[in-house]
C-alpha cells in the first residue's frame, strides 16, 4: 500500500495495543510475503529456500503461497543466482537472491559489485536493478571460519549498493519492506544468532526508511554504535555499566547504506566519548568509518580517543572457548567502555 | 538451401556494413588520439551479431561483451549515439559514462556491453528467467567469446538454463583466441557445441562467416525459445581480423598466413559474391547500400567527434536511482 505508514522509531515507542511479540525470522517472513503479495515482479531464488522454507527458516510458507514460478530452488551457483538476480531486474522482475550464508557471497561478489551496483550509473540511469541480496552472517554456534563471517565494510565501500542490517524483528520487517520497494540493488544482512529472538511487531503495515538510525538506548555518557547482533551485547553491556554510574547510550545505524551520521554526531556533542562495536574486524572495518567520520565532523566533541571494540584479527575459529573470545563479549564491552569513562569529569 | 528473397539478402548486407564500417572508423579515431579507453574492434565477426539480431523483435534482450559494438547497432542503438558513447560524450547512449564497455539501451532491450568477459551469459539467462516468470514471450540472447567458455559463469549460466527451460540462445563466436591464448590450448574440447550435451540442450556449430548460415540456424533456435522449448547453444566459427584491442597487433600469437586466409572468407565479400552468383541481387543495389552506410557512418564519426564530455557537475549521478 502505497499509503503504508512510515515509522522510524524503534518499537519500545509504540503505543502498547501494538505489543505483538514474533521472532526475527517471522519478521522477515512476513515482510517477504506482503510485498509478494503487493508486487507480482517479485520473486525469491536460493538454495533451500523452497518448499524446506530455508535453511533458517527464513522463507517459511512463501513456496506454498506463491508457488514454484515465483519461489524456486537454485543449485549450489552463487555466482550464476547473483547474475540471473541482476539479468532479471535489468529486465523489470524485483528478484530476491537469498545467498543464506553471508560467507558465500564472495562466490558471487563480482556480480554485486561489478554488475547490480555499476549498471545504473554506467547506463546514465537508463537501467535500474532493483535486486535484493538477502544472507544470513555472524558467529554462532562454532560455525567455523566458512560460515561466520560478518562482512559489512566491502559492501558500504562501493557506490551504488544499499547495505541494511537490521537487528530486531520490527527493524527486520520495515528495512525490508522498504528494501523490496527500492529501486537500487540492496544487500540484506541478517544475523544468524538472531533469528531465534522475539519483539514486538505491530500487526499494521509498516515500512522503516533507509538511512535512519534508532537509539536503542537513551545515555549521557558515552555514545556506543553498535552493528547487528551488537546491538544487543551492547544494550547488556549498558544495563551493567548503569549499575556502575555510567549512561549508556546505544545507537543502531540500520542501514550503512544510505548512512546517518546526524543522529551519531549528536550523540557524540552530548556524551562526548564514542565506542564502535563490531563483529566485524577493525582493518578498514565499519568502525574505522564512523571513527573517521566523527573524527573529520566533531573531533572538538571528543573528550576521549575514539574506542573500538571489534573481533580479534584472526580467522573464526571452530572451539567455543576461542570463537567466544575473538568475538566482542558483554564482559569486553562492559569493562573497555568503564576504561573510557573512567576519567569522566 | 531455400532461395533467400532480395530484402532478407540486403538487409543482412547492410547490417554488417554498418558494423565493418563502424568499426574501421572508430580505429581510424582512435588511431588519431581523440578516443578515451581502449577498443575490442569486431571487424570480421560481422556476420554473427547481424544474423542472430536480425531474427529477434526490439523488446526481446540482448547481452553483450566487451567486444560488443556489433552487437549494439545489429540490436538497435544508432551509430551516432554508439560512436558519441565511444567518445565519451554526453549524447552517448550512456551519457558518456559507460564507453565502449558499457553501451546500454533499454529502448531496443540491449542489456550491455560488458567490461568482464563471462557475466554477460548470466544476464541474459536471468532476464530470459524474468520474461519467462512474466509471461512475456521474449527471448535473451548472450553473446560471448570462445574465452568465456572455460569460465564457472558459462556453466552456472547454461545449467540454470537448461533446468529452467529458460527462453535464452547462447551464442558463443568462437574466434580461437582468448587475447592471446589459442583455444585449443585452454581447453581439451575445442568443440564447443559439444558441451551441450553436459546440459542436455540442443547445442549447434555453424560457420559463423557465413550469415545466411547464421540467421537461419538462429532463427531455429530463437523460434524454440519462443515457443517455450528451452535454450540452445550455437558456435559459431570466426575470426577477429585485428588484435584483442586496438594497440595489439595480434600477430605475435598469429600466423600470418592464418589471419590471411581468414580473411579471404570475408562475409561480407562472401555474402555479395554468393548473391551476385545467384542473382539475388545486384551489383547496383549492393553499391548503392555501400553508399548510404558510409554517410551514415561518416554522420555518426562527425556528429560524435563534435559532443561535449559530461559536465562535471553531473559526476555524482545516477549512483542511485532516487
Amino acid at each position: 500500500m502505497a499509503d503504508a505508514k512510515t515509522v522510524s522509531q524503534s518499537e519500545a515507542k509504540l503505543p502498547p495495543d501494538d505489543q505483538r511479540l514474533i521472532s526475527f525470522v517471522e519478521a522477515g517472513v512476513e515482510a517477504l510475503r506482503e510485498e509478494m503479495r503487493r508486487n507480482a515482479d517479485i520473486f525469491y531464488v536460493g538454495q533451500g529456500i523452497g518448499p524446506r522454507g530455508g535453511n533458517f527458516q527464513q522463507s517459511r510458507g512463501l513456496w506454498a503461497e506463491f508457488g514454484e514460478e515465483r519461489v524456486r530452488d537454485t543449485p549450489i551457483a552463487e555466482r550464476g543466482q547473483v547474475g540471473l538476480g541482476v539479468g532479471a531486474a535489468l529486465a523489470g522482475s524485483h528478484p530476491v537472491v537469498d545467498i543464506v550464508f553471508l560467507d558465500f557471497v564472495l562466490e558471487g561478489i563480482c556480480e554485486v559489485i561489478q554488475q547490480a551496483s555499476t549498471i545504473h550509473y554506467v547506463s546514465n540511469g537508463k537501467f535500474k536493478v532493483p535486486l535484493v541480496v538477502r544472507a544470513a552472517g555472524g558467529g554462532v554456534r562454532s560455525a567455523g571460519p566458512h560460515h561466520s563471517h560478518t562482512f559489512y565494510s566491502f559492501f558500504m565501500h562501493i557506490p551504488g549498493l544499499k547495505v541494511a542490517l537490521p537487528a530486531t524483528p520490527f527493524d527486520v520487517k520495515g528495512l525490508l519492506k522498504t528494501a523490496l520497494r527500492d529501486d537500487n540493488p540492496v544487500i540484506f544482512i541478517e544475523h544468524k544468532n538472531l533469528y531465534g529472538n522475539k519483539g514486538h511487531v505491530p500487526k499494521e503495515e509498516y515500512l522503516i526508511p533507509f538511512g535512519q538510525a534508532d537509539i536503542k538506548r537513551p545515555g549521557d555518557d558515552v555514545t556506543l554504535v553498535a552493528l547487528s547482533q551488537m546491538v544487543h551485547r551492547s544494550l547488556q553491556a549498558a544495563a551493567l555499566l548503569e549499575k556502575q554510574g555510567i549512561s549508556v547510550e546505544v545507537i543502531d545505524p540500520r542501514t550503512l547504506v544510505p548512512f546517518d551520521k546526524e543522529t551519531i554526531l549528536r550523540s557524540v556533542a552530548k556524551t562526548g566519548r564514542l565506542a564502535i562495536v563490531d563483529e566485524a574486524y577493525a582493518a578498514c572495518g565499519v568502525s574505522a568509518e564512523i571513527g573517521a567520520i566523527v573524527a573529520s565532523d566533531a573531533l572538538y566533541d571528543l573528550e576521549a580517543p575514539v574506542l573500538r571494540i571489534c573481533a580479534l584479527p584472526a580467522p573464526h575459529a571452530f572451539s567455543p572457548s576461542l570463537d567466544n573470545y575473538l568475538i566482542p563479549s558483554v564482559d569486553r564491552i562492559v569493562s573497555e567502555v568503564a576504561l573510557l569513562v573512567r576519567d569522566k569529569a | 538451401m531455400v532461395k533467400p528473397s532480395n530484402e532478407l539478402v540486403l538487409s543482412l548486407y547492410r547490417g554488417m556494413m554498418e558494423i565493418r564500417e563502424f568499426e574501421l572508423k572508430a580505429r581510424q579515431i582512435f588511431r588519431s588520439g581523440r578516443m578515451p579507453g581502449f577498443i575490442h574492434l569486431y571487424v570480421g565477426e560481422e556476420a554473427i551479431a547481424t544474423g542472430v539480431c536480425a531474427q529477434l523483435k526490439p523488446q526481446d534482450y540482448v547481452a553483450s561483451t566487451h567486444r560488443g559494438h556489433g552487437h549494439a547497432i545489429a540490436k538497435g542503438i544508432s551509430p551516432r549515439e554508439t560512436m558519441a558513447e565511444l567518445m565519451g560524450a554526453a549524447e552517448g547512449c550512456s551519457g558518456g559514462r559507460g564507453g565502449t564497455m558499457h553501451l546500454y539501451e533499454p529502448a531496443v532491450g540491449f542489456l550491455g556491453s560488458n567490461g568482464v568477459v563471462p557475466p554477460g551469459i548470466l544476464i541474459a539467462t536471468g532476464a530470459a528467467l524474468s520474461a519467462k516468470i512474466r509471461k512475456t514471450g521474449q527471448v535473451a540472447v548472450a553473446f560471448f567469446g570462445d574465452g568465456a567458455v572455460n569460465n564457472g559463469a558459462f556453466h552456472e549460466g547454461l545449467n540454470f538454463a537448461a533446468i529452467w527451460e529458460l527462453p535464452v540462445v547462447f551464442v558463443c563466436e568462437n574466434n580461437l583466441y582468448a587475447t592471446e591464448m589459442p583455444f585449443a590450448q585452454a581447453t581439451k574440447n575445442t568443440n564447443v557445441a559439444s558441451r551441450a550435451a553436459a546440459y542436455n540442450m540442443p547445442g549447434y556449430q555453424v560457420d559463423g562467416n557465413n550469415v545466411l548460415e547464421v540467421y537461419a540456424k538462429a532463427g531455429e533456435a530463437v523460434a524454440t525459445a519462443r515457443r517455450g522449448g528451452g535454450p540452445t547453444l550455437l558456435e559459431c566459427l570466426t575470426y577477429r581480423w585485428f588484435g584483442h584491442h586496438e594497440g595489439d597487433a595480434g600477430t605475435s600469437y598469429r600466423a600470418k598466413e592464418e589471419i590471411t586466409t581468414w580473411k579471404e572468407i570475408d562475409p561480407i565479400r562472401r555474402l555479395r559474391d554468393q548473391a551476385l552468383t545467384n542473382s539475388w541481387a545486384t551489383g547496383e543495389q549492393f553499391a548503392q547500400i555501400d553508399r548510404e552506410v558510409e554517410g551514415v557512418i561518416r554522420d555518426a564519426a562527425e556528429y560524435a567527434v563534435r559532443c561535449q564530455q559530461p559536465d562535471v557537475s553531473t559526476a555524482l549521478d545516477h549512483v542511485f536511482n532516487n
